[in-house]
């Protein structure tokens, strides 16, 4: 369900700038269509210009007045909202940071970082293509927040201002911190192995007095290291013992810390040069894996809820006149106008005006509505028609949408990119190596105490868990990076263990399996004439019945003609006028002017498209069949997905398609219809509690609670800058046929992780029996903790990629 | 051998420099976009023709 109605456009229109596909219909200019506001001005430069000296012809001082005051945006001037939007101010100048969801080219970046020349008072603008946004710095008093967005609308790049950008958290400098923490490991590990040289090639020709000075040296560089680089394994490792559950990082803690006393224990009894190389080398190794592991994709946006969905502000009447209200300051009891394709933003009563209520993105149903003055419209319906006037009677955080929300969630999912196989195999680890390190004490204390200490402190050193902690970000990270070339986006390297361990998948169909919007429509009988056409689309263009709708669109533009004397019958059809002709539209019975009779009257034998009849003056003419249109390789897709898992359909809709899915994919499929999205969460639940993994597929708000109650939710989406509700993973439409090769794909990663677990064992074992007997010496740890991490990290990268390639991934 | 102990100071002030270079670019965000510059530096450099205004490059004429 997308949030405008698709309009087919018979031929592919593409940008004479830039090349791209034009969307819509563009932007026209000398017979020329453009893509974009960018790529225009870019043209138009060009070609009055024959160059690119934008700035000494281009500028226009003063146009920033000339540009059309949109009462749409008349809220940004409450200074409250203004505030909130701003990122800075100091009185003098401001930053301000907007997404505009329009830019997709390089000559969006080109305009809009030339902002300043159009308008004095900015000063600068920043594009960051990726995340859609932009930052503009202004001088206060010159400009405000709202001529900013006037300006950038009449550009063609409206920005989207939503409900969310008011209560944004400022980013986290998350990134930053670990992109310090792995220079400054990488840093102070290359110095200390350099520093280490001379120990290990031959310590009888160092001087004592230079070795010494090496030691203490290389202790200050590990101090860092292990205060701050270190730190969040700690942290981590704490915060895991506090809920009593031993994470990974759990012996990591240990080992480093291990690592580091008795480090500082040999080298200030001088007692031998310490294992401080392998101590900062494994903390680097560690950190790159972290920083391969945090890949995201920052301009998808997984956590979006219904303030995304929500607009800002509101029309209030009043008093006689209109006011545009920031929704933080509505309150129940206000009236409010909503205009077409606006949507409510709270429960209300209607009071005035002729409503069509679209709650797709509430319940899935892809009917609106009527209702009448007196009914209670939902927060999230979005009214399509002319305007109409409500009266609020619940607050925003109250309404059912808003609710319906807030009560989905009742698992938490692992949010952080923390590996479920890590930490279980993790557990496992850390009691054997305590055990052994037990053993390893009762065997030497009573026979030589100092060869215990060195035993002890060498099992906990050399079973540091490091390569298990770097099998699964180098695998899942890899696996990441394959899905997203794919058209596949996950949320972490968490998803991918998710994925792998599935074993039911839940379909939406409307949107999902179906294409949004997109009916196929063919008319059957004569073709219909020039002037016959017209006359049809005269009187479908007067319903809001979807089917009115779609035949409307199919139609295109037609001459305008007058329908007098309109009837439609709900259930029935429609009539009017048009040119002294009777045209009906509707069932067979009506369209033939019989008496309405019973539904059951329509096509039980050809249940596959629904027909319209058409007649003019009594005559039928035809019918128009319409039909839902289905993905395509969809049946391909779930013949290979039926032989590994449990397949469910879920629809909003009534059960019309049911015979016909049947027939497409027999047996396949376990259906369920009329289902509400409270309904959708609680069989995706009742599928969980009967210990099913449950990876959900859909696209609309509707299926937000399942998306996010199953163990996997993957969102369908046909353009990835759109929007998609909350979820695990975004797929791009034309990738949905590959579903099945991406969930074997996760399995097979799982089972490299595990091959690559095997592999650190066997160096494990190596170093356990050097440390058993007590004589692991910091040569032997140097070497051997780097090639285990090494080889780690190399197999399960190459590993992943074969497997990619083989299946055709890369 | 002393002269090993200047040594070794001087190599961790150069590699010092490298690290102190790199925590300054990533502190003024030099990490935080890593996709818009690459499109941004083939757009051609222009003259700036506001004084007060800060062009998005900096001129280098």
């Amino acid at each position: 369900m997308s949030f405008q109605d698709h309009v087919d456009i018979a031929e592919e229109l593409t940008c004479f700038h830039c090349g791209d596909r034009v969307k819509d219909a563009g932007i026209s200019q000398d017979d020329k269509v453009f893509c974009c506001a960018g790529c225009k001005v870019v043209y138009e430069i060009l070609q009055q210009n024959s160059l690119y000296d934008y700035y000494s012809l281009q500028t226009s001082p003063g146009r920033s007045s000339t540009f059309a005051r949109d009462e749409r945006f008349a809220y940004l001037d409450d200074p409250a909202v203004a505030r909130k939007l701003k990122d800075f101010t100091d009185g003098k100048t401001g930053t301000l940071t907007l997404h505009v969801p329009q830019m997709h080219c390089s000559s969006c970046i080109w305009l809009l970082e030339r902002l300043y020349v159009i308008d004095r008072s900015i000063a600068q603008s920043r594009v960051d293509f990726l995340k859609k946004q932009i930052r503009i710095q202004f001088s206060e008093g010159e400009t405000s927040v709202r001529k900013i967005v006037e300006l950038l609308s009449s550009l063609g790049y409206e920005p989207r201002i939503t409900l969310d950008d008011v209560e944004k958290k400022i980013p986290s400098p998350g990134s930053r911190s670990l992109y310090y923490k792995v220079g400054i490991a990488g840093f102070c590990s290359a110095n200390i192995m350099l520093l280490s040289f001379p120990e290990y090639l031959s310590a009888s020709n160092v001087e004592s007095q230079l070795s010494a000075l090496f030691r203490i040296l290389n202790a200050l560089l590990a101090l860092p290291v292990f205060f701050y680089c270190a730190s969040d394994f700690f942290l981590s490792a704490f915060a895991g013992l506090r809920k009593r559950v031993i994470t990974i990082d759990v012996p990591l803690a240990l080992g480093i810390f291990i690592l580091f006393a008795r480090s500082l224990y040999d080298i200030f009894t001088q007692a031998g040069p310490g294992f401080l190389d392998s101590l900062s080398g494994l903390v680097f190794f560690l950190l790159l894996g972290r920083l391969f592991q945090s890949k995201t994709y920052e301009r998808l946006n997984f956590e979006r809820d219904y303030k995304s969905y929500f607009p800002l502000a509101v029309t209030v009447v009043g008093d006689g006149n209109e006011r545009v209200v920031p929704l933080s300051a509505i309150s129940t009891g206000n009236r409010i106008l909503l205009r077409n394709n606006e949507i409510s933003p709270a429960d209300a009563v209607l009071i005035k005006g002729k409503a069509f209520i679209d709650y797709s993105f509430v319940t899935g149903e892809s009917r609106p509505v009527q209702a009448a003055p007196g009914t209670l419209v939902y927060a999230g319906g979005r009214q399509v028609g002319s305007a109409i006037e409500l009266e609020i009677v619940k607050s925003i955080s109250q309404s059912y949408l808003t609710q319906l929300w807030n009560d989905a969630p009742s698992t938490v999912k692992p949010g952080t990119s923390v590996s479920r196989l890590a930490n279980t195999v993790g557990k496992y680890f850390t009691i054997v190596v305590l055990l052994l390190s037990a053993l390893a004490a009762a065997i030497w204390l009573p026979v030589d105490p100092a060869r215990a200490w060195n035993a002890i402190t060498g099992i906990l050193i050399v079973a540091c868990p490091c390569a298990i902690a770097l099998s699964t970000p180098f695998t899942f990270g890899t696996a990441l990076r394959i899905f997203g070339r794919n058209g596949f986006f996950l949320k972490n390297t968490a998803v991918v263990e998710s994925l792998a361990r599935a074993d039911s998948v839940v379909f939406d169909k409307t949107g999902t399996i179906t294409h949004a919007g997109g009916e196929s429509i063919r008319f059957v009988g004569p073709a219909l004439t020039a002037p016959e056409r017209a006359m049809v689309s005269a009187l479908v263009r007067n319903s809001h019945h979807p089917l009115s709708r779609a035949i409307a669109a199919d139609l295109g533009s037609q001459p305008s003609l007058n329908a007098e004397d309109f009837v439609e019958e709900a259930g029935h059809g429609l009539q009017a006028l048009v040119d002294s002709v009777r045209v009906r539209i509707g069932s067979t019975a009506f369209a033939a002017g019989e008496p309405a009779k019973a539904a059951s009257n329509d096509h039980p034998s050809a249940p596959v498209d629904t027909r319209v009849y058409l007649s003019f003056n009594g005559r039928t003419r035809g019918f128009f069949a319409v039909r839902n249109r289905y993905r395509e390789g969809l049946a391909g897709l779930i013949d290979r997905l039926s032989a590994g898992y449990k397949l469910y359909l879920l629809s909003g809709d009534t059960e019309a398609e049911r015979a016909h899915l049947d027939q497409r994919f027999p047996g396949r499929l376990t259906m369920r219809f009329r289902q509400s999205p409270a309904e959708k969460l609680s069989f995706v639940r009742s599928l969980q509690e009967k210990y099913q993994s449950v990876v959900m597929v859909g696209d609309g708000l509707n299926d937000a609670g399942a998306l996010r109650q199953s163990d996997v939710g993957i969102a369908l989406t046909e353009d990835i800058a759109a929007f998609s509700p909350a979820c695990d993973a975004i797929l791009e439409a034309h990738a949905l046929p590959r579903l099945d090769l991406f969930l074997r794909f996760c399995r097979t990663c799982v089972a490299i992780v595990f091959a690559s677990f095997a592999l650190s064992l066997l160096y494990n074992i190596v170093g356990l029996t050097f440390a058993f007997q007590g004589v692991l010496s910091p040569l032997v740890a140097a070497v051997l903790m780097p090639l285990s991490s090494i080889t780690i990290v190399a197999y399960t990268t190459t590993a992943v990629r074969a497997v990619a390639r083989r299946k055709g991934m890369v | 051998m002393s002269v090993i102990v200047v040594l070794i100071g001087f190599s961790i002030l150069v590699a010092g420099g490298f690290l102190i270079a790199f925590l300054w670019a990533v502190r003024t965000g030099q990490y935080d976009d890593r996709h818009t510059p690459s499109i941004r530096m083939l757009f051609d450099d222009t003259k700036p023709r506001h004084k007060h205004n800060q062009p998005p490059t900096n001129g280098d004429r």
